[in-house]
């Protein structure tokens, strides 16, 4: 079976970001970017497929502007084979990207599309979920172990109370949760391949999407900051001030 | 236009972030209908007709919903939605798996977990966990969302008298089946909802020695919980994880054992009332956001806390 997987390219999950000054985002100039960690599960999750011999092709997908050509390169050296970037400079909003993602699964035909469970740059939460249901496929989200049987995938989700299993039926949508797997590092022979590996691009225009945005955001602020604390010598002091001063116990 | 919530439950009680929900409801207009969709839910609908505010309860009771699968649940909701302004869900792994996919089905945006209400069309809502604040307008004529528990004073469970209307059900969509599942016990409060919330990292070492945290919880009637690393190395559970994108709590008081600080573990923590670190490591970035941090060897430092407390309460 085919396998398609959507990833985004975000700012790196150790960059501790700047919101900008005028209120309109958050500064993305000159900062490192790379794969949303829970899409790289999800390539990782794809290629332990195909070493499986449960699939036969990985075609990775992102929607973005052209230097999410690296992020599908990335993917290409963990294993994957073959990329898609849907090249866009606006503002790329989960409704939009899953109407983007419905036409390539429509074009490709695969089986099994698997993507990260949110992207940890606007923390949504919603593509794969909203991918499953323009495509009027099951989906199973959050997942910690994906198993594929005969015409069927049996997903374990890890949800509030602990881990909930079910059967979908295939084709089906999977979204990655952070035990699904450990994701490998690329090797330097595997990195140098993934360049010789093909890269489409296409318009979202061509694929009869419309992506403009549904929400507007109108400013974007920092939290309020939580006030230094204070270190306590000892735990005896430790219990007087939270008795005394916070009055928590 | 009303405001349709859909319950959380599990076919017997209501669960509390619903309330929060509600809250969030309250803020964007008065006519609040509860959606039951279960199986054998009817107790959840007198408990939900109960709620504050509440004006009408929708039960739809269908061995199809009994394990809420977003494949037969969202079909339901998209049939009612159309007559109301606002759909919204607690941003609990169940809300979260069926709002987009109502969402989608209606062509309207979803807007994750609220933080805040700024007017019926325009909400507040964390991004880059919680290190910005996004304010969004949605032009969409039904606005889809989850609502982030912490962040509303829970609705009171009692005081409300709606009627309960039977609707019914749109079936099984016959795509997905439910195969078990498997729940952590505790006799402990439950984490998002408890007063006190003690946390181990990867400095506890094992599983076993969370034995050490349980007993400071006990003494405090508080839950326990966890960091990403402790949970990845398989020390406790998935569902004690806290932080961006595990359970997301604010109680009167943290106590974060052994836990480094990444700004992911930060975002499911940062705003509880009071903050204690405790950790061997005084550059910590946890101390940064602690109100009282003791830089001690956690071994030593929580027996001794324990013992301490059992004096004192």
């Amino acid at each position: 079976m085919k396998v398609l997987v959507p990833v985004k390219r975000v700012v790196d999950y150790n960059v501790k970001i700047r919101v900008k000054a005028d209120g309109t985002g958050v500064e993305t100039a000159n900062v490192k970017m790379s794969m949303n960690p829970f899409d790289e599960i999800a390539v990782e999750e794809a290629v332990r497929l195909k070493e499986a011999g449960k699939a036969s092709e990985i075609i990775v997908v992102s929607v973005g502007p052209t230097a999410a050509q690296e992020t599908l390169r990335t993917a290409l050296a963990m294993g994957a084979d073959r990329g898609i970037l849907v090249q866009t400079d606006a503002e790329t909003q989960p409704l939009a990207v899953a109407k983007v993602l419905k036409a390539l699964v429509e074009q490709e035909g695969p089986t099994l599309v698997i993507l990260g469970k949110q992207a940890i740059d606007d923390d949504c939460n919603q593509t794969g979920q909203m991918l499953a249901a323009l495509l009027g496929w099951p989906q199973g989200t959050f997942a910690s172990k994906v198993v594929p049987g005969e015409g069927t995938v049996t997903v374990t989700r890890e949800i509030d109370g602990g881990l909930e299993t079910v059967e979908l039926k295939l084709p089906a949508v999977v979204t990655a949760d952070l035990r699904l797997n450990e994701p490998r590092y690329a090797s330097l022979p595997n990195i140098m391949k993934a360049k010789k590996k093909p890269i489409d691009t296409v318009a979202p225009d061509a694929l009869g999407v419309d992506v403009a945005p549904r929400l507007t955001t109108l400013k974007v602020a920092e939290p309020p900051k939580r006030k230094a604390g204070v270190k306590v010598a000892d735990v005896a002091a430790l219990v007087d001030k939270l008795k005394n001063e916070a009055r928590v116990i | 236009m009303a405001i349709l919530v859909i319950a959380d439950h599990d076919n017997a009680a209501l669960k509390p972030a619903t309330l929060n929900a509600v809250a969030a409801a309250q803020k964007i207009g008065s006519d609040i209908h509860l959606l039951v969709a279960g199986q054998g839910a009817q107790g959840v609908a007198e408990a939900a007709a109960k709620v504050a505010g509440v004006s009408k309860v929708l039960l739809a009771d269908d061995a199809a919903y009994q394990h809420h699968l977003p494949e037969n649940v969202a079909p339901l909701v998209v049939g009612l939605a159309k007559g109301y302004g606002h759909v919204l869900a607690a941003a609990t792994s169940e809300g979260k798996n069926l709002a987009p996919r109502v969402a989608a089905l209606l062509d309207v945006a979803a807007i994750s977990d609220i933080t805040g209400v700024v007017s019926p069309d325009t909400f507040e809502r964390p991004i880059y966990a919680g290190n910005a604040i996004a304010t969004v307008q949605s032009a969409d004529a039904i606005k889809v969302i989850t609502v982030r528990a912490t962040a509303f004073e829970a609705a009171a469970a009692t005081g409300g008298s709606a009627a309960v209307e039977t609707v019914s059900g749109t079936g099984d969509a016959g795509v997905s089946s439910f195969v078990g599942q498997e729940l952590t016990k505790s006799e402990r409060p439950e984490l998002t909802q408890a007063k006190i919330v003690v946390s181990g990292g990867r400095g506890m070492q094992s599983g076993e020695n969370f034995k050490l945290l349980e007993a400071l919880a006990d003494t405090l009637g508080a839950a326990v919980g966890a960091s990403r690393a402790a949970v990845d190395a398989g020390f406790v559970p998935n569902d004690y994880q806290v932080g961006q994108t595990g359970k997301i709590v604010a109680p009167e008081l943290y106590i974060a054992v052994g836990i480094s600080g990444a700004i992911q573990h930060l975002a499911g923590m940062k705003d509880s009332k009071v903050i204690v670190a405790i950790n061997k490591d005084e550059e910590a970035p946890i101390f940064q956001v602690a109100d009282y941090g003791l830089v001690a060897d956690l071994f030593k430092a929580v027996p001794e806390l324990t013992a301490e407390l059992d004096k004192v309460r």
